[in-house]
């Protein structure tokens, strides 16, 4: 079958930073590098079955927050239950602590879907229809999701 | 529960878009996009490598699959609809992997310098089209380093005596020249004949080779 789509690797040029913002928002610095191997690897194996003109940026997204779940389901499983926070925030500080480090430990905190919502709207500036794809529910769910993940945030996070 | 966003509400967007435009991201997903490239290429995820590669010509496009040198790219051909034909034609799985490309290079590097006079690279003939085409080449791959053929005697060789001009159309859509030495064909009165990246470049590389005296 032969196919209009770009070359891999101008998809992988186009969308690397974004996958990798998303990644390190969602699982951390340390994890994001596998995460972001994984991802690529899949979108790799799928691509050329991809009908050309699809939105690539939220097909990308939805496989790296397919990877994120799987990332923390892992880690649920290795650590106990009461040095998982600390665990989470020792790892993303492995890198010298930027000021908002505490946000995004945060952001790591929350639910699944609110974390994914949170990090597609502000680090790849998705609109909400796109996000709803990525993780797939309807559109109002990721709005839900998203005015949820923010409320928690704001308690979290002093003014 | 839908209500105006607060000010405090402003205040964490405003804390996760700076959060988000991290500097060292744009680096680091590039360092993270290079090692995935190079390890898809190296597990055979990717069908096709490529890497620019420098030459005396200037910037040479390799690329390569898991069965030989596929392309050689002269500079003055576009990058883009090169790989863009590469995946329309064989495969959209292509990633930038200089390692894969590294004994190509090498052994263009070692024959420009003139210590190398065999390549012993395979070829992957994949973007030749038609048997002839591909015995054209075969047949050109085993003239030696400073000697040369007439596009008839190829033709001959590739089991056609009639079909110089078939011949000299699958020669000038070589798309491996250098390493497939399409320069070594000339036409039987003496001239150069044509050449995919020009005659200059023909005349060089048969210079190169001692094939041509360089004219003064």
């Amino acid at each position: 079958m032969r196919t209009q789509l770009p070359p891999f690797q101008s998809f992988l040029d186009a969308h690397r930073e974004v996958v990798w913002r998303f990644l390190v928002s969602a699982v951390g610095a340390v994890e994001a590098e596998d995460c972001f191997q994984e991802t690529f690897i899949s979108a790799l194996r799928a691509y050329p079955r991809l009908r050309p003109g699809s939105n690539t940026r939220a097909w990308v997204l939805t496989i790296a927050h397919r990877k994120a779940l799987d990332a923390h389901r892992a880690r649920a499983r290795r650590a106990t239950p009461v040095a998982e926070p600390e665990t989470v925030d020792r790892r993303a500080c492995s890198s010298p602590p930027a000021p908002d480090d505490a946000l995004w430990a945060a952001v790591r905190g929350l639910p699944a879907r609110q974390r994914s919502a949170v990090a597609l709207r502000f680090l790849a500036d998705l609109p909400h229809r796109e996000i709803a794809a990525a993780i797939g529910c309807s559109e109002e769910a990721a709005r839900r999701s998203l005015h949820e993940g923010l409320t928690t945030l704001r308690k979290v996070v002093p003014a | 529960m839908n209500r105006q966003a607060t000010d405090e509400d402003r205040h964490v967007e405003r804390s996760l878009r700076r959060a988000a435009i991290a500097p060292s991201a744009e680096a680091e997903s590039a360092e993270a996009a290079r090692r995935f490239a190079a390890r898809a290429a190296a597990e055979g995820l990717a069908e096709i490598a490529y890497a620019p590669v420098e030459s005396p010509f200037g910037e040479l496009l390799l690329a390569a699959t898991r069965r030989g040198l596929l392309r050689v790219a002269f500079p003055e051909e576009d990058v883009d609809s090169v790989l863009e034909r590469l995946s329309r034609r064989l495969s959209p799985r292509i990633v930038e992997a200089p390692g894969r490309l590294e004994p190509a290079r090498r052994e263009l590097d070692e024959y420009f310098a003139g210590r190398r006079r065999t390549f012993e690279l395979a070829v992957d003939l994949s973007l030749v089209g038609g048997p002839f085409g591909r015995e054209v080449l075969r047949v050109t791959s085993e003239i030696p380093y400073g000697g040369v053929l007439s596009y008839r005697e190829v033709a001959t060789d590739a089991g056609s005596p009639r079909g110089s001009r078939a011949a000299g159309n699958a020669l000038g859509s070589n798309p491996i020249p250098i390493v497939v030495p399409c320069h070594r064909v000339l036409h039987s009165g003496g001239g150069l004949g044509g050449y995919g990246g020009g005659l200059d470049r023909k005349r060089w590389l048969l210079e190169l080779e001692g094939a041509l005296t360089p004219r003064l």
